[in-house]
């Protein structure tokens, strides 16, 4: 083959692209070697769990009909007429759970081997918001089918947004697109759920990789790099990825296969709210926080002050890579692994709390 | 003859073969039911359709009316001799929706100015086909409309 005006059109290509820094960019990436070297799979893994979730979000698309009256019929043709439509939806389900998994170990991990110490300040910032994202992801994407459990989940949901002192009245009536949870609630999530939450998303994913690209991976403090073994990101390390990916694949499968996704009863607004609802896992911790907090803490009313609390958690938890001096200065911080561990043993205890009672 | 150690497969030629060919299956195993998912369903059609297409009193001599027949639209008319007869209303040259001209008493369609007479023949204009025939049945004070 020849390329427009003669001449190898592979040097043709690169005149134009000018890949040769790519390349040798992926020539020179290297993964270091150590003990912690299995956390630097999870980014990978999310990544792959995500882009399951465009495909598959992608081909939901062409038979989901987004309207009060037919969301729930079309959710039950996808499942019961549509070659494939159970497994496809189901994938989608079960790695959007895998998915959020996947997400909180990655983040986890890197907050406890400090990988957001300087220059990757900017890496951790935009994860954290690809973490709010993915989870704003999964509340809006609930509600798609128009079940009952799905309709009361995004009346508790969107409630707790309208306590919110100030903003709270405004926020509900943006988030339900009125005063209730009607057919535009549905309308309106699922523009965010395939649009807007998507082109966000393509944003912040990008400057998180960009930035992984450019700064490569971090070490765990104490880990001496001039000692330190390391394989080539390609094909050694993108190798395993793989692997892990097709093991993924096959776990996604088989829990379709066994368990597909459920699509319970369809969302009645004039009924009452089924007994047991409680939400999807990964927003338990906060159910059950909440839940504990009393009607009345001094003078502010138990779900303002919990609202606030869990805002101000989240913010502190954006901005870690500031408020750590030592980590920043490279020294050991006891003081955020402590933390590190009491977050994810009080987060998994509440999840099982709330999953158990 | 035995073969010869050269003659064999080399073990890496087989590795290869096993892990391309297990690539394959993984591929096709992804693109397979992506295939089949973008293929939509046929909907069973009912052969048992009985629909009421009017009131007999809204009929009029010399009108018609187009009513949902299933999933096509489908039109009864009262000619001006007062008998009721229904054909599917889907124009048999471009699939555009007919309608009853009480000034012509004809069936037309719109689209490219296609007639039909009043047994849904084709009588002018492009259709090449006559309307399709439903049975049109009164019971009570409502008309029913049929296959067949």
């Amino acid at each position: 083959m020849k390329a427009p005006g003669g001449g190898n059109p592979l040097e043709w290509l690169e005149d134009r692209l000018g890949l040769e820094p790519v390349l040798k960019l992926v020539e020179k990436k290297t993964v270091p070697i150590h003990r912690h070297t299995i956390w630097y799979y999870l980014g990978g893994m999310t990544l792959f769990l995500f882009v399951t979730q465009v495909v598959t979000g992608i081909l939901l698309l062409l038979y989901y009909r987004p309207s009060s009256d037919t969301a729930y019929e079309s959710v039950q043709f996808i499942m019961g007429q549509v070659s494939f439509g159970w497994l496809v939806r189901s994938i989608h389900s079960w790695s959007a759970n895998l998915m959020i998994g996947t997400l909180f170990i990655h983040m986890f991990s890197v907050f406890l081997t400090k990988a957001y110490r300087p220059p990757r300040e900017l890496t951790w910032i935009s994860g954290a918001f690809l973490l709010f994202l993915a989870l704003t992801f999964g509340f809006s994407g609930y509600l798609l089918p128009w079940n009952k459990v799905s309709f009361f989940a995004t009346r508790v949901g969107t409630q707790i947004a309208g306590v919110v002192p100030g903003i709270g009245t405004f926020l509900l009536r943006f988030l339900r697109g009125g005063d209730d949870v009607t057919g535009a609630t549905l309308t309106r999530f699922y523009g965010f759920h395939v649009a807007i939450l998507p082109a966000l998303t393509t944003v912040f994913l990008g400057v998180h990789v960009w930035l992984v690209q450019k700064q490569g991976m971090s070490l765990p403090p104490g880990e001496d790099e001039r000692r330190m073994k390391t394989m080539k990101f390609i094909p050694n390390f993108l190798l395993r990825d793989a692997m892990g990916w097709l093991l993924a694949l096959g776990l996604l499968a088989a829990l379709s296969a066994l368990f597909p996704w459920e699509l319970g009863q369809k969302a009645d607004p004039f009924a009452p709210a089924p007994a047991g609802i409680k939400p999807e896992w990964y927003f338990l911790f906060l159910f059950q926080t909440l839940k504990y907090i009393p009607a009345k803490v001094a003078f502010i009313d138990g779900d303002v002050l919990g609202v606030l609390v869990i805002g101000a958690a989240a913010a502190l938890w954006v901005f870690v890579p500031f408020l750590d001096r030592q980590a920043a200065r490279g020294e050991k911080s006891p003081a955020f692994t402590a933390i590190g561990w009491a977050l994810i043993v009080y987060i998994v205890g509440m999840t099982l709390v709330g999953y158990f009672t | 003859m035995e073969p010869t150690r050269e003659d064999a497969m080399p073990r890496r030629n087989f590795v290869d073969y096993l892990l391309g060919t297990s690539l394959g299956m993984v591929v096709a195993a992804i693109f397979y039911p992506i295939a089949r998912f973008l293929v939509p369903p046929r909907i069973a059609e009912s052969s048992q359709l009985n629909v009421v297409a009017a009131k007999a009193a809204e009929l009029k001599p010399n009108s018609g009316k187009v009513f949902p027949f299933g999933a096509e639209p489908a039109i009864v008319i009262q000619t001006p001799g007062g008998e009721i007869r229904a054909f599917s209303a889907v124009c048999t040259h471009l699939g555009c929706t007919v309608q009853y001209r009480d000034d012509l008493q004809q069936i037309w369609c719109a689209c490219h100015d296609g007639h039909y007479d009043l047994y849904g023949k084709n009588i002018g204009g492009p259709p090449p086909q006559p309307l399709t025939k439903l049975t049109a049945n009164t019971r009570g004070d409502e008309i029913i409309v049929s296959k067949g």
